[in-house]
């Protein structure tokens, strides 16, 4: 399976973008510019994330966030009151949150269409809910992290580098991991599922499993995300870590790029980023970026239903063969 | 012989309506066994049942010696029973190669995904669909997709196939076409259970005949058999007297 993924282009093509992301603000030790890909390689991991149900299966999950968010406060929690080195930490929000997406989903993948894309709202407010009351993780206030965590990492400023590169590894490992989906036979069973899931079953397309499989996968990576995220921060609180507008958002960047491609959500979150970089600067509008998103997502499913992928695939077809 | 096919006392009912009642029939191995019936006779309500679409009230199913009653679709797939629909399911967005493919990996065999593209060419091979293996499914004939049909069940290759009007919607040519296509089938030793409205067609096709009215069993036997039986004639043709009459002119013509 890996031998045969390095033999193919759009392998190393992931590799040049996590390279780029690496050396592009390392060597000039250009901190905004870090800054700025960091949240880049957060939409990414997230609308990749995302696009494992949306593009692969076809099922709507606009409660991607609750991932993140537990993801958060399992890190943070660990951190603190446990005081668990960092590695672990992570590793153990991106398990048991994915532990416990696997769990869920064998509930709610029950459910199809508009029913399962109000369910994943349902499960964002159950959890938010819960964690509101929820007195180890500190309730509504939150957990705040004290300023001596960043002294295993070698202080604050490089500890923020460190983040950083984990960040993009996490992004990284979102890529391969779509794209070593999209070619398996795991993944063909998914898009399978997502263009007529009766038909799947008839097929022999074992419909429960794969699609709970899914949902736990989709929930690993952007948990570990979470973790890292608000690690940095050094403070959580559930207005944050489960707010809807960041689900939505990674739902307009997976439309924008084109559900179901792996370069497309990657090139769709990296560009609603820099957009959404440019339109907070400005004074005018606070959150002004959500209005622009909204207005994407209605000229995107209006006109543009494939998205930027289907539209340079549809223009230029032989990209097809090297850009998945 | 032994059987492939066992349905054994099978009942369904939806709400008020009992669309198969205590329904009992076996099938050989390698045998075209044909279903027919008037419209809503139960016969395809019996194909969701074997397949696993629906849940039997009573009875049991036995395919192969295993019971598969109330199995999902996708273990009785893989046990090694694929179908067709009447109403064509094509993977739109997916080409003509991948819907077969995904019926290759997950049918019978589960073969890895480089094998079951090969797989996958031969049963596109078989339904003759060979020109148009690239093209989306989406974008084929009502005839082309009735194709994708077939050759997605063969790729899995199964060792019973479960034709649901694969002639339905066909021009002369390619209804004949299509039959040389289920005979190479059955030359492979597939058993094959075929509901069709083509009586010409299915009468030539079928080893054996069963014929369904109201979710019940009309009658069984050789095609010709069951041309002559005179409840058969009726339900067909709604109007005992005539039935009567078209029996009687049979027989005076044989005679």
């Amino acid at each position: 399976m890996l031998l045969h993924l390095l033999r193919r282009p759009f392998f190393w093509i992931i590799t040049a973008v996590v390279a780029g992301f690496v050396l592009i603000p390392a060597l000039g030790n250009d901190v905004e510019m870090r800054e700025s890909l960091l949240l880049a390689a957060l939409y990414i991991t997230l609308a990749s994330n995302l696009n494992l149900m949306l593009g692969y299966a076809g099922y709507i999950n606009f409660g991607s966030i609750v991932f993140f968010g537990l993801g958060g406060y399992v890190c943070v929690w660990l951190v603190n009151a446990h005081a668990w080195p960092l590695w672990l930490s992570l590793l153990a929000a991106g398990t048991s949150v994915s532990a416990l997406a696997l769990f869920f989903g064998l509930g709610i993948l029950r459910l199809r269409g508009a029913f399962f894309a109000l369910s994943t709202i349902g499960i964002v407010e159950a959890v938010q809910a819960f964690v509101q009351n929820f007195e180890p993780w500190g309730g509504s206030a939150g957990i705040y992290l004290s300023s001596s965590i960043f002294q295993p990492l070698g202080g604050p400023s490089r500890a923020l580098w460190v983040i950083y590169f984990l960040m993009v590894a996490v992004m990284g490992l979102s890529l391969y991991l779509s794209y070593a989906i999209k070619i398996s036979k795991f993944g063909l069973g998914l898009l399978a599922i997502g263009q007529n899931e009766d038909a799947a079953a008839i097929l022999g397309v074992p419909t429960p499993l794969y699609k709970a499989l899914i949902y736990s996968a989709s929930a690993f990576l952007p948990a570990i995300t979470g973790g890292l995220y608000f690690f940095k921060s050094a403070f959580i609180q559930p207005s944050d870590a489960f707010d809807l507008s960041l689900s939505t958002e990674a739902l307009v960047v997976a439309m924008l790029g084109g559900q179901g491609t792996v370069s497309g959500v990657a090139l769709g979150a990296y560009l609603y980023e820099e957009l959404r970089g440019y339109l907070l600067t400005s004074d005018t509008f606070s959150h002004f970026q959500l209005v622009v998103a909204g207005v994407l997502l209605l000229v995107i499913v209006l006109f543009f239903p494939s998205g930027l992928m289907g539209f340079i695939h549809s223009r230029f077809p032989r990209s097809q063969k090297v850009l998945e | 012989m032994t059987a492939i096919l066992e349905v054994d006392k099978v009942s369904k009912r939806f709400g008020g309506l009992q669309a198969v009642r205590e329904l009992s029939f076996n099938m050989r191995q390698g045998e075209i066994l044909g279903l027919i019936g008037p419209n809503g006779a139960g016969k395809s309500t019996l194909f969701n049942l074997i397949n696993g679409v629906f849940m039997p009230d009573t009875g049991r199913i036995t395919f192969n010696g295993t019971d598969i009653t109330g199995q999902k679709p996708y273990r009785v797939a893989r046990a090694g029973l694929a179908r067709t629909h009447q109403i064509v399911q094509p993977l739109t967005n997916m080409t003509v190669l991948e819907n077969c493919t995904v019926g290759a990996c997950f049918g019978r065999e589960n073969l890895p995904l480089a094998q079951a593209r090969d797989a996958a060419r031969d049963a596109i091979a078989a339904a003759g669909l060979d020109d148009r293996a690239s093209m989306l499914a989406i974008h084929l004939t009502i005839a082309g997709k009735k194709r994708l049909e077939l050759a997605r069940a063969l790729a899995a290759r199964p060792v019973l196939l479960l034709l649901d009007e694969v002639l339905a919607g066909l021009n002369p040519t390619e209804v004949e076409h299509m039959i040389g296509v289920i005979r190479r089938i059955r030359a492979r030793g597939i058993s094959i259970l075929i509901i069709e409205h083509l009586m010409q067609a299915i009468m030539s096709l079928s080893d054996r005949i069963v014929v369904l009215n109201f979710g019940e069993k009309l009658a069984e036997g050789q095609p010709a058999e069951v041309a002559q039986h005179p409840q058969v004639i009726e339900a067909y043709l709604g109007d005992p007297k005539l039935a009567a009459e078209l029996h009687g002119g049979a027989a005076k013509s044989g005679a």
